[in-house]
């Protein structure tokens, strides 16, 4: 196992957000963490990253325990890509992807740092940006720029928070796909968090369903997204179907209403 | 056959678009770097420009002569000792104060976010004018007059209150994380707070104190001596290589706290130390100067606007405009109502806001 999380628990003085989390995330694996709004998934992730401390339990990743990591050692082995960041001062593409190559190097980059940017560029179909300002960008480029910068760290887990949420369907797809195919290249493991129950189910090899701060349910598509667990944790009426093994929701109400 | 030559156009396609954009970031960074060197040449003629000119006549090569021979040798005629002695403390002072002041407005803007942090918005300056009132004023009050020894008790209380500000701006980007508004808010206020305080002291003193307080709270080369040039060129030369240090920390910090710390950046310590280094690099040349404003606010923005916000570049492009621009400054304010000198701080803004603004106006797109 990459990573391990036992019996996490994170709160706030007085609300607790996560209780008695534990799962795991195997090498090359992708991990859909799926969940009403509140339920804790962007809490979770930014836990396991250290963005904040929690107060019980243990992240180990590799064996090791997170908090004894250094930043720059963390870094290699987690790469993280936020929801919704805004920039304050513009700057290029390149520069920007540049950014992921910081636990490498130290204050100048190297040719070899400059290589991996260029891998990355082409990889995502960035290059006609390398040196547009990431201010000129569409919110679907913009994902994939700050994609690559947190590949280009090649950290052996990648955190997603809602990399998509904002992209229309074709740049949904593509980002996604980006994502699968350096998962089957390089192996390394991603947790993504997405609203999309189904895009979560055709993109991930395992489902974590969160429901008030705990894990719900966990497993492939199949035994996650049935039709009394998104009645229990969404409040929603959906007719689950089933294509290739995965199951697909189509909602339709909510529970209790006509 | 024609899959496999397809596949070798690809890659050569790949291979040309490659050595494009990488012909075109070495463009870029050659391009920074060139512009750093024009600043560069541009402080020497300068420097020499304001060497030139005063109340005794020297052409400017004769300066150039002049300080070349006075490396090596003594001081010898009167010549000498005008530019020598009188007019390149002053020179060196412009220099030095204008690059210190543009180099913390940079790494302040850099870590706050925010594009009207500056060491006077951040209530520094006025800090230090509280600072120096109290021994101007209480000084004058106690000893009858500020006595030479007194001059040091100034900068070092200028100095001293100077700090304050600083860390209280720190303390809210630390405990509050506060939007880069809230946080000029904060520093606005220190600013009220210490002119407050120093309008309370000056309100019932001796004019003539309050006199010389809000000369020096204006900000002025006038008592630059080569006694002064050693500790503030100390002051540049322990912090500058320090911040030069963590630029690159700098522009990943401006992808937002939660990125940096991802990429492996400690967020809160380099916060804590930049602005730490920068209120010493502030307060270290304010004390000496006065509160020279505008040089931190206008020197990186007109920088930013032309290489761009890598602050690797950057910090050192705004080191050398604002040396620039206080030497030319100054320049105006020895000359233009002469044999009377305006306190440079008047000249720094009253020719620096119009530019400044006119920049502004003409850039076009986004810039914050």
């Amino acid at each position: 196992m990459r990573l391990k999380i036992k019996d996490m628990e994170f709160g706030y003085a007085s609300v607790t957000i996560l209780k008695n989390v534990t799962m795991e995330l195997a090498e090359s694996e992708v991990l859909g963490v799926v969940g009403p709004n509140g339920a804790g998934k962007s809490t979770l992730i930014r836990c396991i990253d250290r963005i904040i401390s929690p107060q019980k339990g243990s992240i180990l990743v590799d064996g090791i325990d997170i908090k004894t990591m250094s930043s720059t050692n963390r870094a290699k082995k987690i790469g993280y890509v936020p929801q919704g960041v805004a920039q304050a001062f513009p700057t290029t593409v390149f520069d920007t992807v540049l950014m992921g190559r910081r636990p490498h190097f130290g204050w100048w980059s190297r040719k070899e740092d400059n290589e991996k940017v260029l891998d990355m560029l082409e990889m995502l179909n960035l290059e006609q940006f390398a040196m547009r300002g990431i201010n000129e960008l569409s919110g679907g480029q913009q994902q994939k720029v700050f994609l690559a910068r947190a590949l280009t760290q090649e950290a052996d887990i990648l955190l997603l928070d809602e990399p998509v949420s904002a992209l229309d369907i074709r740049h949904q797809l593509e980002v996604l796909n980006v994502i699968r195919s350096v998962v089957k290249e390089s192996g390394i493991s991603v947790m993504i968090s997405i609203h999309d129950l189904n895009l979560a189910s055709r993109f991930t090899d395992r489902l974590l369903l969160m429901y008030n701060g705990t894990v719900f349910a966990t497993g492939p598509s199949s035994s996650v997204l049935t039709h009394d667990n998104i009645r229990q944790v969404y409040g929603v009426e959906a007719n689950v179907s089933t294509h290739g093994g995965r199951n697909y929701i189509a909602p339709d109400k909510p529970v209790g209403k006509k | 056959m024609s899959a496999s030559s397809e596949t070798i156009s690809n890659q050569e396609i790949e291979k040309t678009e490659r050595a494009r954009i990488t012909a075109h970031y070495n463009k870029f960074i050659k391009k920074k770097i060139f512009f750093i060197f024009f600043l560069f040449i541009l402080v020497i003629i300068a420097a020499g420009i304001a060497a030139t000119i005063g109340a005794y006549q020297i052409t400017f090569t004769e300066v150039y002569s002049i300080l070349f021979h006075c490396l090596f040798h003594n001081v010898e005629s009167y010549e000498q000792y005008a530019v020598w002695d009188l007019r390149l403390p002053r020179v060196l002072l412009a220099i030095l104060a204008g690059a210190g002041l543009a180099v913390a407005g940079t790494m302040m803007q850099g870590i706050l976010k925010n594009p009207l942090a500056e060491p006077y918005t951040m209530g520094i300056a006025s800090g230090a004018a509280f600072g120096a009132a109290l021994v101007i004023i209480l000084g004058t009050g106690i000893l009858g007059n500020v006595v030479v020894d007194g001059r040091y008790l100034l900068i070092g209380n200028a100095f001293i209150f100077g700090l304050i500000p600083a860390f209280v701006v720190l303390a809210f980007v630390l405990y509050r994380k506060p939007t880069p508004g809230v946080l000029v808010l904060a520093g606005i206020s220190m600013l009220y707070i210490f002119s407050a305080l120093t309008m309370l002291i000056e309100f019932s003193a001796n004019p003539d104190a309050v006199k010389v307080a809000t000369f020096w709270a204006i900000g002025s080369l006038e008592r630059a001596s080569w006694q002064d040039i050693l500790p503030i060129s100390l002051v540049l030369a322990c912090c500058i290589p320090l911040l030069m240090w963590k630029t690159w920390d700098v522009n990943i910090l401006n992808s937002g706290d939660e990125t940096a710390e991802s990429i492996g950046v400690n967020v809160k310590r380099t916060k804590i130390f930049i602005m730490m280094v920068s209120a010493v690099l502030t307060a270290g040349v304010v004390c000496f100067v006065g509160a020279i404003g505008f040089v931190g606010l206008v020197a990186p923005h007109i920088c930013r606007m032309i290489i761009g916000a890598d602050n690797r570049f950057l910090l050192p492009a705004s080191a050398m405009f604002g040396a620039v621009l206080l030497l030319l400054a100054d320049t105006i304010a020895r000359t233009i109502m002469a044999p009377l000198v305006i306190p440079i701080g008047i000249v720094t803004a009253i020719i620096g806001t119009p530019l400044f603004l006119y920049l502004v106006l003409k850039k076009k797109g986004e810039y914050w």
